[in-house]
C-alpha cells in the first residue's frame, strides 16, 4: 500500500513536468512568456515552502535571498564578465552565503520577533543595494546584454529556450523539494512545525534542521533570482523590495501551505487573476491585498491544502 | 554654517522629527501592547491622516486655520472608524492570532494604499500651516509652526498618559494587557477593549501625520517610512512598554535628524535596521524595556 502511494504521488509529479513540456508547444506567445516567468518564480515559492509551509518558519525576507541570487549572478557579469554559467553558480552561492548568516542570528528568535529580524535584514540588504549604487544603478537597475547571456550552445534570451530553462529549473526543484519532504528529514521538519519541544525530546536538533530548511530555501531563492537575471536580462533593486518577500508568501498561502505542488497552483493563479482584472482595473495592489485577507479569513489551507483535506489525502 | 549652528538647526530638525514618531510609535506599541498584534499597516492609517488632512483643508476656502483644525479633528476620526470595521471584519475573525494578523495586515497596507493610489492619485500635495511666523535665531530664521508641532505631541502623548494611568478606561486596558483572560472573567469586554485600543493606535498615527503634512506633503506612499522607523523604535523601546517607546522615539528622531545632516541618510537607515535585527537577537525585551514582552 505504501508503495504504491509513493509511486501515486511520484507519478502525478513528474505528469505534471510532463504537461508543462508539452504546453510549450501549444501555448500562444504571450502566454508562453508568462509561464516561463512563472515557472521561475514557482521555484522561489517552492523553496519558500520548504521553510514556511514544511518547517512553521514565516519569513518575511526572502527577497534578500532572491536579491542575492540576481546580484550575485548580475554583478559578476557585468563587473568582472564572467560567463552565465559559472555566473548561475555565484548567484546561488552568494544566496547560500547570505541565508547562512541571516540563520544563525535569526533562528534565535520565535514567532514575530524571527518575522520581524527577517524583515529587517532584507531592508538592510535592500538599502545597501541602493547606497552602492555605483555598481547596482539602484533603482534604476541595469541591464544584461543579450550576447552574455548564453550557457554552451543555448541563447537564453531566446523564447523556445528560455522557457525550457525555466522548466528545467522549476523539475529540479520540484523534485529535490518532493524527495526532501518524503525522506525522514522532511518528516523531522514537519515535527518541528508542529511541536518543536516534542521533536527537541525524542533526540533531534531542531535549530540544526531549521538552519537547514532556510539554507536550502534560501538556495531556491537564489538559484530562482540567479536564472531570472540571465533569462530576462533585467537587475534592480526591485527585486530585494519587501514585495518580493511578500510575494512567495502570498503564492505559497494560495496555492497551499505544506504541499509540494501548491507554490506552482499559487504563481500561476495569481499571475492570471492580475492579467484578468487588468482588462477592468489597474489596481493590482488592490487584488494582492483582497486575496491575502480572504486567503487568511477563510482558505487558510490555500487551493492544493483544501482538495488534500477534502479529496486526496495522499498528496505530498 | 558653523559648525554649532548647523548642529543646533539638525537638532531642531531631530526634535521635529522625534514627536512625531513618538506619537506614530506610541499607537504601534499600544496595539502590541495590549492586543499582541503587530499592525504592518500602522503606516497606511498614517498616511490615511495626511490624505484626509489634504481633503478637510480643502473643504474650507480662504482660511489655512479653520481648515487646518477641521483636518485634524476629522482626518483621526475617519481613519479610527476605518480601523474599527478593520478590527470588525478581518482581525476578531482571526482571533488575533499574531501571525495570521500580520498576513491580514499587509493585505490591509496594499488595500490602503492602492484606495488611496485610486481615489487620491499619485502627487503630493501640500496642505497650508495653520499659522506663519518665524522664530529668529542670531544664525538663522525657523518656522515657529514646528514648534506648535513639538508642543501638540507632547500635549498629545501626556493625553495618552493620562488615559492609561489616570481613568477606568486606561486601569481596564492594563488589565486586559496584563491578562486576557483573568480580565474576561472579571467581566471586562476584551473584545470592545481591543475594538477601542486597535482604533486608538491608529487615530495616534493619523494625527501624527495631521500634524507633519504642512511640513512634509501628502502622497500615497508616504507610509512607509514612519512604519519602518516605528518598528526600530518599538523594538528598541522594549515590546509592549510605553514608556520605552517615548524615549526610543526621541533617541531614535533625534540621531536620525542628526545622522541625516551629518552623513549620508540611506547608511543611517542601514545602521538603524541591522541595530534592530541585533537588538530582537541578542536582547529581545529591548534596550530600555525591562519586562519580557
Amino acid at each position: 500500500m505504501n508503495g504504491m502511494v509513493l509511486d501515486r504521488a511520484l507519478a502525478l509529479h513528474l505528469g505534471v513536468v510532463a504537461l508543462l513540456f508539452v504546453l510549450q508547444f501549444i501555448l500562444p506567445a504571450y502566454h508562453h512568456g508568462i509561464v516561463a516567468r512563472v515557472l521561475v518564480l514557482a521555484s522561489f515559492a517552492l523553496g519558500y515552502n520548504i521553510l514556511f509551509g514544511y518547517t512553521g518558519l514565516l519569513s518575511l525576507g526572502h527577497a534578500l535571498f532572491f536579491g542575492a541570487g540576481i546580484y550575485g549572478t548580475g554583478l559578476v557579469m557585468r563587473e568582472f564578465g564572467w560567463p552565465a554559467s559559472a555566473a548561475l553558480f555565484s548567484g546561488i552561492l552568494s544566496a547560500v552565503t547570505v541565508s547562512l548568516i541571516v540563520g544563525f542570528l535569526a533562528l534565535r528568535t520565535v514567532g514575530v520577533a524571527f518575522m520581524i529580524v527577517t524583515l529587517m535584514f532584507a531592508q538592510a540588504g535592500y538599502l545597501t543595494s541602493l547606497y552602492f549604487n555605483e555598481f547596482t544603478r539602484g533603482d534604476e537597475g541595469f541591464v544584461l546584454q543579450q550576447a552574455t547571456r548564453v550557457i554552451g550552445p543555448f541563447d537564453l534570451s531566446e523564447p523556445t529556450t528560455r522557457y525550457f530553462a525555466a522548466l528545467l529549473l522549476f523539475a529540479i526543484g520540484l523534485l529535490i523539494k518532493l524527495a526532501l519532504v518524503r525522506s525522514s528529514t522532511g518528516r523531522v521538519l514537519v515535527s518541528i512545525r508542529e511541536n518543536e519541544e516534542r521533536s527537541r525530546m525524542l533526540g533531534y536538533n531542531p535549530f540544526r534542521y531549521k538552519l537547514l530548511a532556510l539554507v536550502v530555501s534560501g538556495a531556491f531563492a537564489g538559484a530562482a533570482g540567479a536564472m531570472y537575471g540571465l533569462l530576462f536580462g533585467y537587475v534592480g533593486a526591485t527585486f530585494v523590495t519587501i514585495q518580493y518577500s511578500i510575494f512567495p508568501l502570498l503564492w505559497v498561502l494560495l496555492g497551499g501551505a505544506g504541499t509540494v505542488l501548491g507554490p506552482l497552483v499559487g504563481t500561476l493563479f495569481m499571475f492570471y487573476l492580475v492579467d484578468l482584472t487588468s482588462g477592468f482595473t489597474t489596481a493590482s495592489l488592490l487584488v494582492v491585498g483582497v486575496s491575502l485577507v480572504v486567503l487568511i479569513l477563510w482558505f487558510p489551507k490555500g487551493l492544493l491544502g483544501t482538495v488534500r483535506q477534502r479529496v486526496l489525502p495522499w498528496l505530498p | 554654517m558653523e559648525f554649532g549652528p548647523h548642529l543646533l538647526l539638525a537638532s531642531l530638525e531631530g526634535a521635529v522629527a522625534a514627536a512625531v514618531l513618538a506619537l506614530t510609535a506610541l499607537g504601534l506599541s499600544l496595539v502590541f501592547g495590549v492586543m499582541r498584534v503587530v499592525n504592518v499597516a500602522h503606516g497606511e492609517f498614517f498616511m490615511l491622516g495626511a490624505v484626509l488632512a489634504w481633503w478637510f483643508a480643502n473643504l474650507v476656502v480662504g482660511n489655512p486655520a479653520l481648515g487646518f483644525i477641521i483636518a485634524l479633528v476629522g482626518a483621526p476620526l475617519v481613519v479610527g472608524v476605518m480601523a474599527l470595521i478593520a478590527d470588525r471584519l478581518v482581525l476578531r475573525r482571526l482571533h488575533y492570532d499574531p501571525e495570521a494578523t500580520i498576513v491580514a495586515t499587509i493585505g490591509m497596507l496594499y488595500i490602503l494604499q492602492q484606495l488611496a493610489l485610486t481615489f487620491y492619485g499619485p502627487d503630493a500635495r501640500p496642505v497650508v500651516a495653520p499659522i506663519n511666523f518665524r522664530v529668529n535665531f542670531p544664525w538663522f530664521g525657523y518656522s515657529g509652526y514646528k514648534f506648535i508641532v513639538i508642543a501638540a505631541a507632547v500635549v498629545l502623548m501626556l493625553g495618552v498618559w493620562l488615559l492609561l494611568a489616570r481613568t477606568k478606561i486606561g486601569l481596564i486596558m492594563r488589565a486586559t494587557q496584563y491578562d486576557r483572560e483573568m480580565a474576561q472573567a472579571f467581566g471586562i469586554p476584551v473584545q470592545r477593549v481591543y475594538a477601542g485600543v486597535f482604533a486608538l493606535g491608529a487615530m495616534l498615527a493619523a494625527v501624527a501625520a495631521v500634524l507633519i503634512v504642512p511640513i512634509q506633503q501628502a502622497h500615497y506612499l508616504m507610509g512607509q517610512d514612519p512604519l519602518l522607523l516605528s518598528f526600530i523604535v518599538v523594538i528598541i523601546g522594549g515590546l509592549g512598554s510605553l514608556r520605552g517607546t517615548v524615549v526610543a522615539a526621541i533617541f531614535i528622531g533625534m540621531s536620525d535628524g542628526i545622522i541625516s545632516v551629518f552623513f549620508s541618510p540611506t547608511l543611517a537607515k542601514i545602521l538603524a535596521t541591522l541595530l534592530v535585527a541585533m537588538v530582537l537577537v541578542y536582547r529581545p525585551a529591548g534596550l530600555f524595556g525591562a519586562r519580557t514582552a
